[in-house]
This record gives structure tokens, C-alpha cells and sequence, in this order.
């Protein structure tokens, strides 16, 4: 029944984008297909959730190809990411009611925008590899097509290029991976692939096909190049899809693969996704430091919380295949409360990056400043979302965090020696990127709110329109609320774990009403309620200390000029000042950073200039390479264009040779 | 009865293979002409002969087809052109003849070394004739690379598809519309490839293809 809401409601989707592209001459049509978007979205969004706990559900349709037709399955995992995916959807569309009415050409984003929502539905509810194949590319096209929304920029098409090579490599791989799966018979219903067995290398091989795959679309370190480029080409609202949930889209894509159909995990399968994963954390994080521009710096936040959860489930596969399941339950946990804690506070953020660019038309935060002023509920939302995403209680990245932490300090469990010593250091460097992140946020929040305006446009800045706000609003809450209530969240995350895993996280009696003990309450458990009352309580405390021991009323002065005769706004402190340490410290081993300083001679009256360049040493090392490696091979192909006619003709001649003598050496 | 029918198969097919030898080493082009003309006799006596055993009556259809369009159309209208184009007293330098022919047997010997052990379960008459087949197929092939002349490149190529058609009537289950369609492609491609050689005949003054490549920019 649920599955079939669900399938309508796809359906819905893709017609809203037919019926966008027909009645694009009207003039309200943004407004229009956002609010239909809206409520197909929210109610699949409530059809799922109530399907959390459901039997699994099937369906097929006769179309797709002839001999496989479509098979359509809606079991908890699937209800797990269809609400995340859906409540996404609900905020953007909200969002963009307000916002898209910025949108010049609304007519190149709104059918893609239904159309990539219905396309991300579709890849969830698959049941065989044609369909979810299918929906995935699809998800892929529209996607790309939205990147390419304001082509007018040179570096949103070089963007959209990179992003369309990269998403085809990916389902390309996803594509043998299947192939694989599916074997010489080619089962590729997933109810035949889960009950097949696979040959250990052929699991081994696609589990690699999968981390590229998957691994890909979700920013997985060193797949990510396209994820800084393609999500700020995007708008916002879009920027926000993509990153806050068809990333989730990829995570669940693995999950199905890995921990549904592949069998039995082995324990060195999870070592890829603890070394990535890790990787991904660090190098996001470090780039976020570094990156002035609002969305990019995003963008690689993204990179980062996908390197946590893929470490979560890297430490799932692990305790799994060592026989723990309540450990690998836990850490099951923590991966899906990421993923769900990281849709809403990142959605939440790319929201605000819109609504700043929207009032300011300024994504670089070096000429930003004090928007605090000019725009304070935006400024206040912003503030929720930058705590929730440094991982700081009582918002909800706390917990997911701290989850994975708990499973990480339960690694010296496991037999293997190796696996040991690398979730120490995977500890280590998770460590390191919650500390580097939430800088980041500080330097990206002070630079950009706080302080004096540093260019025309942020003087001049305005608030947010009333959609916007209430759709940052209403995820800034439910943020707030998946901090408060933790215990709450995992009993819903619980069908679906117990589902995968086959365990769940226990729920020990007795415990106060909405804490969380993961191992045992006597080693660590927590309370968001208590400790928000406790921060609420002690802040107001503070705050009422120090006015009546100082001042009565907080006053307003001119600015500390440090000192300087000159108070431009051009003395403060910058988000370049904020990160020189860590751009300094990694400057070599990461950033490939380049200083040139031109100063001009004594008598000359041009400026001294300074500038900065950052370069991806991924992009650097692996892809250049591989580019030029392409273009030499096509530059030598390229003789063959301009053979003579005999050429041609000798060209088929020897390779029917060679490939008849290759089957009669063959026979 | 079954001796005689699996010999004069293979026979006719054998032809088909020495009369693409044939082919080979022809250095005037009206001669060429001949001997491609034979060749489609032949292969319609082979067509026919195996509309003959196996009573297909429709075979006959492309026994019609190979005897007025092989046999008499192009082969009358290519010497028309060649009387047309006055290249019909010129000798082609075919070089090493002796080398030709050795590659030829060669690929006879590795279309027998092919054919014959992927087809044990085919019919005995089907898996000769499938090898002859080939080996016409590669020896056309090889007349087309080892020629200069656009025109004997032309007769080079519908020897090649008198492979193909032995081929096809070989195996069985062949729907004669496929026989036809193949047939007046053929025939479209000859029109067509008739029309090309006078215009490049015509801005060139000459039908040997280097030429072609010499106006093109030449070897890179």
C-alpha cells in the first residue's frame, strides 16, 4: 500500500516536471510547482516513516526491458532514506518558493528540479539493477542539468563537464558491478543477487566497483573533485538537494549493495572504507579551512561528513563479520543518524549561503561581514546550523559523533591486529576534522556575520523572504530536535538497522526517559535534554551575572581599530588571517599552496599585490595525470583519421586477420 | 547420391575460391571483368545447386537475382565504364604476385582453420561451404587492399559479397528477403560507386586512388 503512495507520488514528480515545461509561459509557475513539490514530497515523506516499520513490499511493472520488466520494493531501509530524501525535498521546495522567485530562467530549472526529486525516489524503491541503474542515471542527468542551470558562466560548464565525466564513470561502475553481481545468467532482480552466492573475488571486486560507484556521487575522497565544483555552479535550493540529499542517495546505493546483496562481509572489506573514509574527513575538513567561497566550503564539508559516515559503516562491516552485531548495530546507528543529521543541517546551510547570496549577491565570505545587522533571523538560523554541523550538543551532530566515537572506542575488541591500529588512527584523524570543522564554521560564521560590513552589497544587504525563513526555520527544529531526543531517533533508525544487521542498539530498562547509553551506562551515556537545559540555565545565569555586576544595558560604540588610524572595514580580521595556520602547517603536504607577493619598485605607483593560490593535489596528482594520459592516446588515434584509402582497408583487413587467427589459436 | 551431392557442392564452391585466385593476379581490367563474371556464374550454379538438394524453391530467386544483376548488369556496365573512363587498354601494376598468392593460400588455410572446428555440429555440406565462404570473403579483402584502381577495387568488393552470398545459402533458415535486400544493396552501391568513379575521373583525371590521397593533404 505504502509502496504504491510512494510510486504515485513519483510519479507525480515527473508529471509536475512535463507540466512545468508545458506551462512555462506562465508567470507564476516557480511558485506554482514548488508547492505541488512540496506536498508530493512531505507526503511521501509521511508515507515512508509509516512504513519504517512495514513487512517489505513488493511491485513490478510490466515495462523496462522486456525479459526483467520493473521490480519496485519498499522495505525499512528504503523507508529510512525515502523520509530523508523526502523531507529534503519538502524544505527546498518550501525554500524555493521564496527563493526561486530570484530564478531568471525558471524554465531551466523547475522540471529538472521534479524531475531529479523523482528520480532519487525511483532509485530507492528499486528492486533490480535495471531500474535502480536507470533512476540512478537519470538522477544523475538532471542533476547535471541543473549545474548547468546558469551556463552563462564559464565555470559552471567547466563544472558541469566535470561533474557529467565523473557520474558517468561512476554508473559505469555501478553498472559492472551489477553485471558481476548478476553473474553469466544474468539474475539482475535483487532478490536473485541477495540470494546467489558470490565467489569471494567477485564480491571483493565489487564491493571496489561499489566504493567507485557510490563513492563517487557521494564526495568520497579521491572521487570528489566534482562535488566543489558542481555544487556552487548549482542554485541554491539545488545546491542543497544535491549535496544534503542525493549524497545520502549514494550512501543508501552502497548499503544495499554492500550490506544487502553482497553476502556475509569479510573483515578486510571494511579497511577501503576506514582508509577513505578518513581521508575524505581530513581532506574535506582541511579544505574547508582554507575556502573563502560559502557554497565550496560547503561543499567540502560535505566531503567531510561523507568520510564520517562512510567510516561508520566501514566499523559496521567490520563488527559485523567478527560476529559483534549489538557493536555493529551501533555503528549501523551512528552511519544513518549521520546521514539524517547531516541532510538537515547541511540543506539548512546551503539554504543560508543562498539567502546571503540572494541579499548580497556575494558568495565570498572576505566581502561579507556583518550581516548579523542587516539580516538577524537569517543570522540566527545560520548560527543553529554552523553549531549543529561543528558537532556541539545539544544539537544533533553532536550525537551522531559521539556515536561513532563510542563504536571506535569499542575497536580494540576486534581480533584483527590490523584493523586495530587503523581505527586508532582513523580515531585520530576523526578527531582532528571535528576540531578543524568546527574552526572552519567559527571562522566562516564570524567572517561572514559578524564584524563590519566589508564590501557595497553586504552594507546593503537585506533579509530573506518569509518561505526561506520558515524552511531554514523548520529544519533548524528539526535539528534541534534530532539533538534533544537522540533515544527517539534511534528507536525510529532501529527497524532499519535490525533490518541490515540483524541487531539493534540496545534500549536498556530502567535508563532515564530520553537518554542514550551505547555500551553501558556506566562507561558513557548522554541526555541532550538535560544538557540543553543545563547550557539554556547556565547561559542565562551568565548573562544575568554580568549585567548586574556590570553595565545595565549592553551599549553600542565605534569599533576597536586595533589601533589603526584608518577604521576601513578593511583592517579587520580576514577568513584568510582566520586559516593561515592551517594553510602554513598543510601548506606542502595538502594545498600545493603557492605564494606570490609582486611589489612593486620604490617610484612606482602601482599597487603591491598579493595573491594566493590553492590547488587541489588530488586534482593534481591522480586526475591531470589521467587526462593527459587521454588526450596523448586520442592524439595518437588521431593519425588513423587521415589514413589513405589502402590504409583503411589494410586497417579491417589485419584486424579480421588477427581476430580469426585469434580464435583459431583460441580453438 | 549423397557422394554426388557433397562433391558437386564443393566443387562449385572450389571454384568460387580459384576463380578469386583468379581475380587476384588480373592485370587488365577487361579481363577482370571476365573473370568476375564467371565468378557469378558460378556462384549461381552453386546457388542453384543448393536450391537443387535441399528444395528450397526460393533459393531459385537468388539464382535469378546473381545471374542478371552478377553476371550480366554490372559486369556489362562496368566494361562500358571503363570503355567510358579509356582506362579499358591499361595495364595495372599488380606487384608481387607470387607474395599475393602465398598470403592468398594463406588465408584459405586460416578460413579452413576457423571454420571447420567451430561448426562440427553443423551439416558436413554447410561447413564446407561456410569455409569457402570465407576464404572468398578474405581473398576479396585482399584484392581490395593489394589494388590502386578504384575500379578493380569496386569488382574486389562484389567479389567479397559473393562470399557472403555463399554463405548465406549455405546456411540454412536465410529469409529470401534478406537475399534480396543484401542484393539491391549491392546494386545501390555499385550505382552509386559508378557515379563516383566519373567525378573522380573527372576532377582528377585519373581513377587510382592515391591520387585521392595526394589531394587530400597526403600521408600524415
Amino acid at each position: 500500500m505504502q509502496l504504491l503512495v510512494l510510486l504515485t507520488s513519483t510519479l507525480g514528480l515527473f508529471a509536475t516536471g512535463a507540466y512545468a515545461v508545458v506551462a512555462r509561459a506562465r508567470t507564476d509557475i516557480g511558485a506554482r510547482v514548488y508547492r505541488i513539490s512540496a506536498a508530493l514530497c512531505f507526503v511521501s515523506f509521511l508515507t515512508a516513516v509509516s512504513a519504517l516499520t512495514a513487512e517489505p513490499q513488493l511491485a513490478s511493472a510490466p515495462l523496462g526491458l522486456p525479459w526483467i520488466g520493473m521490480h519496485f520494493r519498499l522495505d525499512s531501509l528504503s523507508a529510512f532514506f525515502v523520509a530523508i530524501i523526502d523531507l529534503g525535498g519538502v524544505a527546498a521546495s518550501v525554500y524555493a518558493i521564496g527563493y526561486g522567485a530570484h530564478e531568471k530562467e525558471p524554465a531551466r530549472v523547475l522540471p529538472f528540479f521534479c524531475a531529479f526529486l523523482a528520480a532519487m525516489n525511483a532509485v530507492l524503491l528499486a528492486d533490480d539493477a535495471f531500474v535502480f541503474l536507470v533512476a540512478w542515471e537519470l538522477m544523475s542527468l538532471t542533476s547535471w542539468a541543473l549545474v548547468l542551470a546558469h551556463h552563462e558562466a564559464e565555470e559552471n560548464r567547466s563544472a558541469s563537464f566535470i561533474y557529467l565525466v565523473m557520474a558517468s564513470f561512476g554508473t559505469l561502475a555501478l553498472l559492472m558491478a551489477f553485471g558481476l553481481l548478476a553473474g553469466s545468467v544474468g539474475g539482475y532482480e535483487f532478490s536473485t543477487i541477495r540470494t546467489a552466492t558470490h565467489a569471494p573475488w567477485i564480491a571483493g571486486v565489487a564491493l571496489a566497483l561499489m566504493i567507485l560507484g557510490a563513492g563517487s556521487k557521494a564526495g568520497l575522497a579521491p572521487l570528489h573533485v566534482w562535488l566543489p565544483l558542481a555544487h556552487p555552479a548549482a542554485p541554491s535550493h539545488v545546491s542543497a538537494l544535491m549535496s544534503g540529499v542525493m549524497t545520502k542517495v549514494a550512501i543508501y546505493g552502497f548499503i544495499r549493495v554492500v550490506f544487502d546483496l553482497l553476502g556475509p562481509p569479510a573483515y578486510w572489506w571494511s579497511i577501503p572504507l576506514l582508509v577513505l573514509g578518513a581521508a575524505s574527513a581530513v581532506l574535506g575538513v582541511l579544505y574547508l579551512t582554507v575556502e573563502s567561497d560559502l557554497k565550496k566550503l560547503l561543499a567540502y564539508s560535505t566531503i567531510e561528513n561523507i568520510g564520517i559516515v562512510f567510516v561508520a559503516l566501514g566499523l559496521a562491516l567490520a563488527f559485523k563479520s567478527q560476529g559483534v552485531p549489538l557493536v555493529a548495530a551501533l555503528a549501523f546507528t551512528a552511519a544513518l543518524y549521520h546521514a539524517l543529521n547531516h541532510s538537515l543541517f547541511k540543506s539548512l546551510l546551503f539554504f543560508v549561503a543562498g539567502a546571503v547570496q540572494g541579499a548580497t549577491g556575494e558568495r565570498n565570505i572576505e566581502r561579507l561581514g556583518g550581516l548579523i545587522h542587516k539580516m538577524p533571523r537569517t543570522a540566527f538560523v545560520a548560527l543553529g546550523g554552523v553549531i549543529a554541523i561543528s558537532a556541539l550538543p545539544p544539537l544533533n551532530g553532536f550525537v551522531s559523533e559521539w556515536l561513532v566515537f563510542q563504536s571506535i572506542l569499542l575497536s580494540p575488541s576486534l581480533p584483527q591486529w590490523s584493523l586495530k591500529l587503523i581505527i586508532a588512527a582513523v580515531g585520530g584523524a576523526l578527531a582532528l576534522s571535528a576540531a578543524l570543522c568546527a574552526g572552519g564554521f567559527v571562522r566562516a560564521y564570524g567572517v561572514a556575520f559578524l564584524g563590519r560590513p566589508r564590501s557595497e552589497p553586504a552594507t546593503a544587504a537585506t533579509e530573506a523572504d518569509d518561505w526561506s525563513l520558515g524552511a531554514m526555520a523548520g529544519l533548524l527544529l528539526a535539528c534541534l530536535l534530532a539533538g534533544l531526543l537522540p533515544s527517539l531517533v534511534i528507536s525510529v533508525i532501529s527497524p532499519t538497522v535490525m533490518s541490515v544487521i540483524g541487531a539493534q542498539m540496545p534500549t536498556p530498562g530502567g535508563m532515564p526517559f530520553l537518554s542514550i547509553a551505547p555500551i553501558a551506562e556506566s562507561r558513557s551515556s548522554y541526555n541532550g535534554v538535560v544538557l540543553f537545559i543545563f547550557i539554556v540555565f547556565s547561559a542565562l545565569l551568565a548573562a544575568r551575572v554580568v549585567h548586574r555586576f556590570g553595565s545595565h544595558a549592553s551599549k553600542r560604540g565605534p569599533a576597536w581599530d586595533c589601533g589603526y588610524p584608518d577604521p576601513a572595514p578593511s583592517t579587520q580580521y580576514t577568513a584568510s588571517s582566520f586559516s593561515q595556520p592551517i594553510r602554513r602547517v598543510f601548506a606542502n603536504a595538502v594545498f600545493l599552496a603557492r605564494d606570490f607577493v609582486d611589489m612593486p619598485a620604490p617610484g612606482d605607483t602601482r599597487p603591491a599585490r598579493f595573491t594566493l593560490n590553492i590547488t587541489d593535489r588530488v586534482m593534481e596528482n591522480i586526475y591531470r595525470p589521467i587526462s593527459g594520459g587521454v588526450t596523448f592516446c586520442s592524439t595518437q588515434l588521431d593519425r588513423f583519421h587521415s589514413l589513405p584509402i589502402q590504409g583503411y582497408l589494410m586497417l579491417v583487413f589485419v584486424a579480421l586477420i588477427v581476430l580469426l587467427s585469434g580464435i583459431a589459436i583460441w580453438q | 547420391m549423397d557422394h554426388l551431392v557433397f562433391d558437386v557442392s564443393h566443387l562449385l564452391a572450389g571454384s568460387l575460391v580459384l576463380l578469386s585466385f583468379m581475380l587476384l593476379y588480373q592485370d587488365r581490367l577487361t579481363g577482370l571483368i571476365n573473370v568476375f563474371a564467371i565468378q557469378a556464374v558460378v556462384l549461381s550454379l552453386a546457388v542453384g545447386w543448393q536450391a537443387y538438394v535441399e528444395h528450397e524453391p526460393h533459393l531459385y530467386v537468388t539464382v535469378a537475382i546473381a545471374v542478371i544483376f552478377k553476371a550480366l548488369v554490372i559486369p556489362l556496365s562496368l566494361k562500358r565504364i571503363v570503355v567510358r573512363l579509356r582506362i579499358h587498354r591499361d595495364i595495372e601494376i599488380v606487384g608481387g604476385v607470387g607474395v599475393t598468392m602465398l598470403i592468398g593460400i594463406g588465408l584459405v588455410a586460416l578460413s579452413l582453420v576457423v571454420i571447420l572446428p567451430a561448426t562440427t555440429s553443423a551439416a558436413p555440406l554447410a561447413r564446407e561451404d561456410v569455409a569457402f565462404a570465407l576464404s572468398v570473403v578474405l581473398l576479396g579483402l585482399l584484392m581490395m587492399v593489394t589494388r590502386r584502381n578504384a575500379v578493380s577495387q569496386v569488382i574486389g568488393f562484389m567479389s567479397l559479397e559473393n562470399g557472403l552470398m555463399l554463405a548465406a545459402t549455405g546456411a540454412k533458415g536465410m529469409p529470401l528477403v534478406v537475399e534480396i535486400s543484401v542484393a539491391f544493396s549491392i546494386l545501390v552501391a555499385f550505382i552509386v560507386i559508378g557515379v563516383f568513379l566519373f567525378r573522380i575521373r573527372e576532377r582528377f583525371d585519373t581513377v587510382d586512388v592515391t591520387e585521392l590521397d595526394r589531394a587530400r593533404g597526403g600521408y600524415r
